[in-house]
């Protein structure tokens, strides 16, 4: 598909993952975690994608252009744990072309 | 003991639904929830958060199909154990089930349904490597009896609506209350944020921000916290701050707990079905329902948890009265006969004739 982007996604065991995800289906990087299902089930995206429980969390790797953090994102990692400077809740990011190139990891479950 | 004939573990949304599916089968329910009110994630999590696909409701706020729910079911008198969670299940020899909570409240029913959803809602708790030694030891992370604050020094932790309701709330019970948050910024209601800052002004609170709680001090009980205060730019410290209560409040998240060591099926934290015919487990009696079940093309939605609800109950009804006749009916044909002796019915026709 040529909307498709290719991204790289490390697993909680630190297996990277590199896959292709589709720009035009209003998919978030949470949903992506979730398509190709490399994170069990019930483990991410428990809120289902409200910011609301950081079950998402992933690392920015690469210097990709990402959307700016919003209030309530910025608020759930103040309090959630394994946080760092390069922390974002994936369900805040949708996909779009321009994030070809993509790198994260997921942060440890807690 | 508590005897019913479907006793459901989770008092969400399907949970809620299979009261009335099961009542106009005249088969009487019993929920269990380890939350301290029904509605679930729709209660707990998003209560104020609109949802979309429920069949003929454009838009309803999760807490308000909650309540919408609970009247539909009303009359079938439902009976609840809350803030309790299903621990253990013993089948009898004549087939019925014993579940017994953590609190050692017992239930007893022919049919068990676990609507349990992601699982039972478990308090998150913090980093701090000696934190487990100190719990139920000065270190609460759910607030049972405000009561035992009552001229302590309480320090809390936490930046949502809990961490800043409490604050106010024992701000008038406790000796001293510290509110310590990761940033200055605090996600909850407005007139918490504002009450919070009013009680801070009068020194009623006292509010340490950027902070956070790296560490706990004692032997045995509490004595203190580590407090590390740092905004990453001026402000770097360390110290000990002394207080009688240190109580985390990072919020919940759902965990499938002891249901996970009932002999059930389990696979991708769920509790697998027979494909979508009656929803039951590999173990009889047993059913699974809603986002706690799984099998081929499962959805996690509201609106197959009722669905899922609806051919359990008749299931459930072989099992409760095995032989015996019956044929669905509905509801604006039959009406509906409340356990409560209420009944609803659609209005006569009028016959009258025209002159």
């Amino acid at each position: 598909m040529e909307q498709d982007i290719n991204i790289k996604i490390t697993d909680r065991e630190g297996v990277t993952h590199e896959i292709q995800a589709p720009t035009d289906m209003a998919m978030n990087l949470m949903e992506v975690v979730r398509s190709y299902e490399l994170a069990p089930e019930g483990t991410i995206g428990v809120c289902g994608g409200m910011a609301m429980c950081a079950s998402c969390q992933c690392y920015v790797l690469s210097d990709t252009q990402l959307p700016e953090m919003q209030d309530d994102e910025e608020a759930m990692l103040s309090e959630a744990f394994y946080v760092k400077d390069n922390s974002r809740l994936g369900c805040q990011i949708q996909m779009t072309p321009d994030m070809d190139g993509l790198e994260v990891e997921l942060a440890p479950e807690s | 003991m508590i005897k019913t004939d479907i006793l459901i573990i989770g008092a969400g949304p399907t949970g809620l639904f299979t009261v009335f599916e099961a009542g106009l089968l005249k088969l009487k329910c019993h929920l269990i929830d380890a939350l301290p009110q029904p509605g679930g994630q729709c209660s707990e999590i998003y209560p104020k958060k609109p949802i979309y696909d429920i069949p003929a409701y454009p838009e309803i706020l999760a807490g308000d199909l909650t309540d919408k729910l609970l009247e539909q079911c009303k009359q079938f008198e439902p009976g609840f154990t809350l803030g309790e969670r299903a621990e253990t299940i013993e089948k009898q020899e004549d087939g019925t089930f014993i579940v017994t909570t953590n609190k050692g409240t017992q239930h007893h029913a022919p049919v068990v349904a676990i609507a349990g959803g992601l699982g039972s809602f478990e308090p998150r708790k913090p980093l701090i490597h000696n934190i487990a030694s100190f719990e139920d030891k000065g270190v609460e992370y759910i607030i049972k009896d405000p009561e035992m604050y009552r001229n302590k020094r309480v320090v809390i932790a936490g930046g949502g609506d809990s961490a800043l309701d409490w604050s106010i709330f024992l701000s008038d019970v406790a000796k001293e209350v510290t509110l310590i948050h990761r940033r200055n910024e605090f996600r909850g209601h407005l007139d918490s944020v504002e009450k919070v800052q009013d009680l801070k002004n009068k020194k009623k609170i006292n509010l340490i921000t950027p902070a956070e709680v790296i560490g706990i001090v004692g032997d045995y009980e509490v004595k203190a916290v580590v407090v590390k205060e740092s905004d990453n730019i001026y402000i770097d410290k360390e110290y000990e701050l002394e207080c009688d209560h240190f109580i985390p409040l990072f919020g919940l998240s759902p965990k499938l707990g002891p249901i996970a060591n009932w002999g059930l099926e389990i696979e991708k934290n769920a509790i697998v079905v027979n494909n979508a015919l009656d929803y039951q487990t590999n173990i009889p009696g047993i059913f699974a329902i809603g986002d706690v079940n799984t099998y081929p093309g499962k959805l996690k939605l509201i609106l197959c948890g009722f669905h899922e609800a609806t051919l359990m109950c008749q299931a459930a009804y072989q099992i409760i009265n095995p032989g015996k006749r019956y044929v669905m009916k509905y509801t604006t044909v039959a009406g509906v006969d409340g356990f409560d002796g209420t009944r609803k019915e659609a209005p006569k026709a009028v016959v009258k004739a025209i002159k």
